[in-house]
């Protein structure tokens, strides 16, 4: 195996991300959102490494339109649009907005979001599992934005979902990941690609995240709120990869002992 | 001629009558390729958009990919 940092790896093989059916080249997925200006945004995304970058489908603003279009700034051809449904609270509005998406014409995934309530952005689990189920009926490829909540994914996959994207905690929070336990036992149980989406704050949480075996993470404001977004960016991209590694490495055991490293035999008398 | 009252991304707009959605774009100085358009709540794909008329009180809607996460 090589990475892209360019460490080579003897006897570790780490098979491509699938999902529906589509294999990507990178585990970093990157949202567009809220970067300082454009032109950072694509010096972001280079600086990642990142194949899949979110978006989202709004109304044109009839006086000025050139600017805020994403299409403008990013070529559908380099990089894999995924459309979002953020900012939907209803399966109806959800479902609306990915047939919208869709007609864009560019694929046929969606992040599927359905959210719940506007203080902590925390999904509308009913109603994400009638929009998945719905939207899988029309051929779409559902990704779905969920709680961190076992149960909560395998409904999902039963409902056809493509990948299954636990938050390790609130959209844009930067917290990190709150609940490894979960995390871990969501990506153990379920056969479609778990990825971390929201919550990451830096690149330790990426790492750490990464390391509970997770097949991806998708982030947003971590690197559009850092310093220097670029840069950033380019932390994550290590982080998320160095945190595939030490997972397919397999961590030592942790003991509530010291184990001495030098040998304890020989010391001078 | 006649003027009709549309209501687009919520916005009152008067076009002259008869106009298809393709005129409507045209005016609004869009291109139909970055755009996804909705009448009256039904998605009508971008090869249609010549040939839908457009009548007095309809409901527009024109969407586009902006940042997100």
């Amino acid at each position: 195996m090589r990475l892209e940092s360019g460490v080579m790896t003897d006897q570790l093989f780490d098979p491509p991300l699938v999902i529906g059916g589509h294999t990507f080249r990178s585990r970093l997925l990157l949202g567009t959102g809220k970067y300082r200006s454009n032109a950072e945004m694509v010096r972001s995304i280079e600086a990642s490494g990142a194949e899949v970058v979110t978006v989202a489908v709004r109304r044109i603003d009839l006086d000025r339109t050139r600017e805020e279009g994403m299409l403008y700034h990013l070529d559908p051809k380099r990089f894999f649009l995924l459309a979002n449904t953020a900012g939907c609270y209803t399966a109806d509005e959800a479902i609306r907005y990915a047939r919208l998406a869709r007609e864009a014409g560019f694929n046929e995934f969606i992040k599927l979001e359905v959210i719940g309530d506007q203080a902590t952005l925390l999904p509308d689990v009913a109603g994400l599992l009638t929009a998945t189920r719905t939207l899988v009926k029309e051929g779409f490829q559902v990704m779905a934005y969920s709680n961190d909540d076992l149960i909560t994914a395998l409904r999902l996959e039963e409902a056809g979902a493509a990948a299954v994207m636990p938050l390790a905690s609130p959209i844009g929070s930067g917290l990190g990941l709150l609940n490894p336990y979960s995390i871990r036992t969501i990506k153990q149980r379920l056969r479609v690609p778990a990825l971390v989406d929201a919550g990451v704050g830096t690149a330790s949480d990426a790492c750490v995240t990464m390391e509970q075996g997770v097949d991806g993470i998708l982030m947003n404001t971590a690197i559009a709120e850092a310093q220097n977004a670029a840069a950033m960016a380019g932390a994550m991209r290590l982080a998320v990869e160095a945190g595939r590694l030490a997972y397919l490495a397999g961590r030592m055991p942790r003991r509530e002992i010291a184990v001495p490293s030098s040998p304890t035999k020989g010391m001078v008398g | 001629m006649s003027k009709l009252g549309l209501l687009v991304n919520g916005e009152p707009r008067q076009l002259q009558a008869p106009a298809t959605l393709s005129d409507l774009l045209v005016r609004l100085g869009l291109d139909p390729r970055m755009v996804v358009v909705e009448l009256n709540r039904e998605i009508i794909r971008r090869g249609r958009l010549g040939e839908v008329a457009l009548r007095d009180g309809d409901q527009v809607e024109l969407v586009h990919f902006v940042g997100g996460g």
